[in-house]
């Protein structure tokens, strides 16, 4: 049973489901990232565990004990918003400290912490300053700042990164991770970049419309997408999806992308003839010296560490490429492709639904 | 300093000019009339020359109303009294309990809650004699006619909704979110209410004071029908002046000065609270 445990959680606003039985553990200690797009109700989870929502049904437990009808400041959590939500009537000193006035503690030891914290996030020098005269990046600082100055077991950041500018947001990927895991508190971070979501979790759980679809380590989410549509939502540019029918024969299951033969590892019953999907990432296509299939270079745009290239196929299919900034693009228009094919995933057309081969007999490691 | 940026400020302060004009000749024109006698408020034409004289403040303030024919007695120092007194504890009584009202009605929808604040915004709907009449009988039976408690009660009917509908604005302006966050920070509702919520309506809540002041310092109706002469505040107060022997203009004009000047006071001083009351929901962030 993990340190934060939710039950079946469930709440609507009117006719509109929010949150549609969702269940989840995370371990002491641990970072969940909750990945989803806007309206998949991931802030509505978070404020339903931090108290400031009551769900309609389900329960939330922490550390065993039950919290579903207790107050927020009961909980214990520490939650950082994603609009801030600092008192604008308060300076950020007094806006950090409100997480430690509520406790019995003495002026000179909420200083103390305060300083501390202010020190970690590099905001010692506006601690007098009202919200409306910080930076955007020192509203967040602030803002964490209050979440984290109590140490609270847990900790809830809803998207802290979603409202500062681009730079300050990729300094602060590389610094929050380090940051958290000095706190050892558990810890659910809610996101809508694939990027945080990769880079901050041990593990992320994908919400959409009220519903955990997957939930499993950023590699699982990347490599083996429960459906077409997170398998578009994780990765930049975009998985190719292209349409196929696989067919058996005694090489295993395959399918002929303009003419050229991918195989699908693995044991596929029941799949051949099925219209079916097959997701190849950017990255697994190059262009190939020899052999491969012809394509049309449509446009090449060089970003600083990759080159992303648009192509169509024969039969007038887009599909992106993306390689290493340094690996040097063909005259085109027409060149070959090739695939490396270990990393297409398929999935069913109808449904979206990934279709994983079946365990086979010799492989055990699902068994151990 | 272009053409037209001149000629715009110029006429923007003419048109500035006009509106002030428009507005404050009535006031300024009674400013004049309280410092003239009857006689010279009279004559025709109108002049604006004339000695001014301070008679009729010294007869309202010694309570003694002297006219060509006859002297009589009036009690307008008492009936200012009244006004103060009425208007203070109404708003006082309004925002004890529009104030926590308003923020029910912000944060916590409940069942019909929307309809129990329409009912409480359609006392606004009601003519006040179609109310005030039953309530005399009711009054006299239980002991509440022409008293300052049953006043201040029927101005409830004027200050409560006032109050109760602009502050609820207000309270709903807040990001719900900053209240959470100092709920999870630790703090009670109520301590999320007193140091949160209250202190961000507070312009709201001194604008709104202030409406609800104006409105029961110049009720008339409410006075006129519930209160004995002793009870009564300068708006009923003033119909004194209208004598058997003529009407006072000099001392009326005086009378008006006297009971504008607080209200004028109060708004001056909240004048900043106002301001930024009223235009605080336009800026958002």
């Amino acid at each position: 049973m993990g340190f934060l445990e939710l039950k079946s959680l469930s709440k609507s606003f009117g006719d509109e489901i929010v949150l549609d039985g969702v269940s989840l553990s995370v371990p002491e200690g641990g970072t969940l990232v909750l990945f989803g797009r806007s309206g998949a109700g991931k802030t509505v989870l978070l404020r339903s565990i931090a108290g400031a929502i009551d769900p309609d049904g389900g329960f939330i437990a922490i550390g065993g004990e039950d919290v579903t009808s207790v107050p927020p400041e009961y909980r214990g959590i520490g939650m950082a918003f994603q609009n801030f939500a600092l008192f604008p009537h308060m300076t950020a000193y007094d806006n950090i400290a409100s997480s430690l006035t509520s406790k019995r503690m003495s002026a000179s030891e909420i200083r103390t912490k305060v300083d501390a914290v202010a020190r970690l996030l590099k905001i010692e020098h506006v601690l007098s300053h009202a919200p409306k005269a910080l930076s955007n990046g020192q509203k967040q600082r602030t803002a964490l700042a209050r979440a984290l100055v109590a140490e609270p077991k847990i900790l809830l950041l809803d998207d802290p990164l979603r409202n500062v500018d681009a730079k300050l947001r990729f300094e602060m990927r590389l610094e929050l991770p380090r940051l958290l895991a000095d706190r050892g508190a558990t810890i659910i971070y809610v996101t809508q970049d694939y990027k945080e979501a990769m880079a901050l979790g041990d593990r992320i759980a994908v919400l959409d419309q009220g519903n955990i679809v997957q939930i499993g380590s950023p590699e699982d989410i990347y490599r083996r997408p429960e459906n077409t549509q997170i398998a578009q939502l994780f990765g930049d540019p975009t998985i190719n999806l292209l349409d196929v029918v696989p067919k058996q024969d005694d090489r295993g299951l395959h399918a002929f992308l303009s003419d050229q033969r991918v195989d699908f590892h693995g044991r596929f019953p029941g799949v051949a003839g099925r219209d079916c999907i097959v997701g190849l990432r950017p990255e697994a296509l190059s262009f190939a010296k020899e052999g491969g299939f012809p394509v049309t270079i449509e446009a090449v745009t060089p970003f600083n560490e990759k080159t992303v290239t648009l192509a169509t196929t024969l039969r007038g299919r887009e599909i992106l490429l993306s390689q290493p900034a340094q690996d040097p693009v063909p005259a085109g228009p027409e060149v070959n492709l090739q695939i490396a094919a270990q990393d297409a995933i398929l999935f069913d057309r109808a449904t979206g639904q990934r279709i994983a081969p079946e365990p086979d007999g010799n492989q055990v490691e699902e068994a151990a | 300093m272009d053409h037209t940026s001149f000629l715009e400020r110029w006429f923007r302060r003419v048109a500035l000019s006009i509106i002030v004009i428009f507005f404050m000749f009535p006031i300024f024109w009674i400013v004049l009339m309280s410092l003239q006698t009857n006689e010279t408020i009279l004559r025709s034409p109108p002049s604006m020359s004339f000695v001014p004289t301070f008679d009729n403040y010294l007869a309202i303030l010694a309570g003694r109303l002297d006219s060509n024919v006859a002297s009589m007695g009036i009690n307008f120092v008492n009936n200012l009294m009244n006004s103060i007194i009425l208007s203070v504890c109404s708003v006082a009584v309004a925002l004890c309990l529009g104030v926590p009202a308003a923020y029910a009605f912000a944060r916590h929808k409940f069942k019909g809650s929307e309809d129990i604040a329409f009912t409480l915004l359609s006392f606004r709907f009601a003519p006040p004699l179609l109310v005030l009449l039953p309530l005399t009988l009711y009054f006299q039976e239980i002991g509440l006619a022409d008293t300052y408690l049953g006043l201040v009660w029927v101005y409830q009917l004027i200050c409560l909704p006032l109050i109760l509908w602009i502050v609820r604005g207000y309270f709903e302006d807040i990001s719900p979110d900053i209240e959470y966050a100092y709920r999870i920070a630790g703090h009670s509702w109520f301590s999320t209410f007193r140091k949160i919520a209250l202190p961000l309506a507070g312009p709201g809540i001194a604008a709104a004071g202030l409406l609800a002041f104006i409105f029961a310092w110049n009720n008339f109706i409410f006075a006129l029908v519930l209160a004995s002469a002793d009870k009564q505040p300068v708006t009923v107060g003033a119909l004194a002046f209208v004598t058997a022997s003529g009407i006072q203009y000099g001392q009326i004009a005086a009378a008006i000065v006297l009971s504008i000047a607080p209200t004028l006071a109060l708004a001056l001083w909240a004048q900043k609270y106002l301001v930024e009351g009223l235009s605080l929901g336009a800026v958002k962030g």
